[in-house]
């Protein structure tokens, strides 16, 4: 996932070859079609690598290659789902709810903006303490979907759509704006190690300094949305439980 | 040498696919039977034995896949969920806050592995690999909250590979899109796409105004990683054709705030892209959301906040500090 290639990169001044964009362009229409995205990918890839004038069986060759290099991707949901499923089975979703029900300043959005607080934070000092699969579908999003029905009695469907989109919303935002700030992994050590190969004397800590600035902003930005969707959900449920016949006003 | 490597796990994850596929073999209801099976086991294979294998017989079995997943011939099973909402409640009642502690335990020995086991050595025989740390903590963390999480409740161990047949068939085959997709990525890398972009754009505008560069720079960041999905791999190709170039070298801004900021907003790319299955595309999924896009929508206004703070923040850090 994380290729360098350093000395490719200093090419620029060479005439461009367009053609080679075309996967590119199989990206955008295959996904503006809403065709199957593993057929758009694939399709992509082989446009790509036949226009760089690659053989059709290496470019498979590349994929399965590549494929396999990459299956760390997909072994933390596979080894999670049977323990969460497990887990749900014997009612920790409802478990999550009825802790939130329990407090009396919980709402939707708070909830969120908390977990993404504490997301943040702790990524941001090395530890990773969140997921989707480990904890946003078994506690987040319960939690939030919790505090909104011990606030206005059932929720319509699409309230409950909203509610979880926003919960992935707050992991990937936490996630990636607290990561940068801690110096040991990822982001930082690449950068660093970008610049060492361009032979550019960068060190880490500012690096991991900057990141702040923006780590408040994303915080701030997330705090807005979460006070829309909490006005949100007190808009929607409202619509959903006014009596009908009263006409909409 | 390691004592503990990742292939064990892959083993592990190709064992339980593998029981995925015999589930579903032997369910006569299942509405699309063979083909899902097939496609678990294909999966299966390429976790028991992708390291045995030559890449291009993988390549093809990846092809397979993807062609049954375009056929529809893919699905899940039509059976309703193991559980009822009033069994759910008197477990709950039953186990209480014991439910939580299974759940505790993967992010508890994820954070406490990824300390400790890369310092255990036996003279030159590593327990595990420094850079495999993380991964191998979170697995063995999954491992031991299944153990507990089977002692705690009394379940019959079918119980967890029933339950985690039906979360990973709500995935289904979305659950391969991420690593697809850095293949993908690396492909674009190898055919030099990215190179392409940035020197289209370094000749298009007027780099020599200070802000273009900095709209420039984070903007092809944003694309990249978009068109890739994934930062890192946008980072190398947008700072060495555009960043290094225009916004140190010509204008003399500060490296470091500029690849800070950079990067970020290359994570603004990710926030908006299907690209990046494994953040927006299979959580939509693993929630049960109707609307595969909709994590991207509730976090597009985010990713633009962010993007246009970003742009005003490296426009004046970056030439004064």
């Amino acid at each position: 996932m994380q290729r360098l290639d350093v000395p490719h990169v200093f090419r620029c001044h060479i005439p461009p070859k367009m053609i080679k964009l075309i996967g590119v362009l199989v990206i955008a229409v295959g996904f503006g079609l809403r065709l199957n995205p593993l057929l758009v990918v694939v399709a992509a890839g082989i446009a790509t690598g036949l226009s760089a004038g690659l053989p059709f069986h290496e470019i498979i060759a590349q994929f399965g290659r590549l494929f396999v290099e990459n299956r760390y991707m997909t072994l933390p949901v596979v080894l999670i789902v049977p323990v969460i499923g497990l887990l749900e089975r014997h009612g920790l979703q409802e478990h999550a709810e009825r802790f939130i029900r329990n407090s009396r300043l919980a709402t939707a959005g708070r909830v969120l903006l908390l977990y993404m607080a504490v997301r943040q934070i702790f990524i941001a000092l090395g530890v990773k303490i969140g997921g989707h699969a480990e904890v946003v579908r078994p506690l987040i999003a319960p939690m939030a979907e919790g505090a909104a029905r011990a606030r206005y009695g059932a929720l319509p469907d699409q309230t409950v759509q909203t509610i979880r989109a926003h919960a992935a919303a707050a992991e990937n935002a936490g996630n990636f704006f607290g990561e940068d700030i801690f110096i040991a992994v990822g982001a930082v050590l690449l950068m660093k190690g970008f610049f060492d190969a361009a032979g550019v004397n960068v060190g880490v800590w500012p690096m991991a300094l900057w990141g702040i600035p923006t780590a408040l902003v994303a915080f701030a930005a997330m705090g807005w949305r979460c006070h829309r969707l909490d006005r949100r959900v007190a808009r929607e449920t409202a619509a959903a439980n006014r009596p009908r016949g009263k006409g909409a006003s | 040498m390691n004592l503990i490597t990742l292939e064990a796990f892959y083993v592990i994850v190709g064992i339980v696919l593998l029981l995925v596929a015999g589930r579903i073999a032997a369910d006569a209801a299942h509405p699309k039977r063979w083909g899902s099976a097939l496609f678990w086991a294909l999966l299966a294979v390429t976790f028991l034995f992708g390291r045995a294998i030559p890449p291009v017989v993988t390549g093809y079995l990846v092809l397979a896949m993807v062609v049954l997943a375009a056929a529809k011939q893919v699905g899940r099973s039509s059976g309703a969920p193991g559980s009822s909402p009033a069994e759910r409640t008197a477990h709950e009642e039953r186990l209480r806050h014991r439910l939580l502690w299974p759940a505790l335990l993967i992010p508890a020995t994820a954070v406490a592995g990824t300390l400790l086991l890369a310092r255990v050595h036996f003279g030159s025989v590593r327990l595990i690999e420094a850079s495999q740390a993380a991964l191998i903590s979170l697995s063995l963390g999954a491992l031991f909250a299944l153990g507990l999480g089977l002692w705690l409740t009394k379940a019959p161990v079918g119980t967890p590979l029933a339950e985690g047949s039906r979360l990973l068939q709500t995935i289904g085959w979305a659950l391969i899109l991420p690593q697809l997709l850095a293949a993908l990525g690396g492909i674009f890398a190898q055919a030099g796409v990215g190179e392409v972009i940035a020197g289209l754009l370094a000749a298009a505008l007027p780099m020599h105004a200070a802000f273009v560069a900095v709209l420039a720079y984070c903007g092809t960041m944003a694309l990249f990683t978009m068109i890739m999905g994934n930062a890192f791999a946008a980072f190398a190709v947008a700072t060495g054709g555009i960043g290094l170039p225009f916004i140190v070298q010509r204008h003399g801004g500060n490296p470091a705030i500029m690849a800070a900021i950079g990067m970020l907003s290359g994570y603004c790319g990710t926030l908006l892209t299907p690209m990046a299955a494994n953040f927006n595309i299979v959580p939509a999924l693993l929630l049960e959301l109707k609307d595969r896009y909709a994590v991207i929508k509730a976090q597009a206004p985010v990713a633009v906040v962010i993007f246009i703070a970003n742009l005003l923040l490296m426009y004046f850090c970056v030439y004064r500090f």
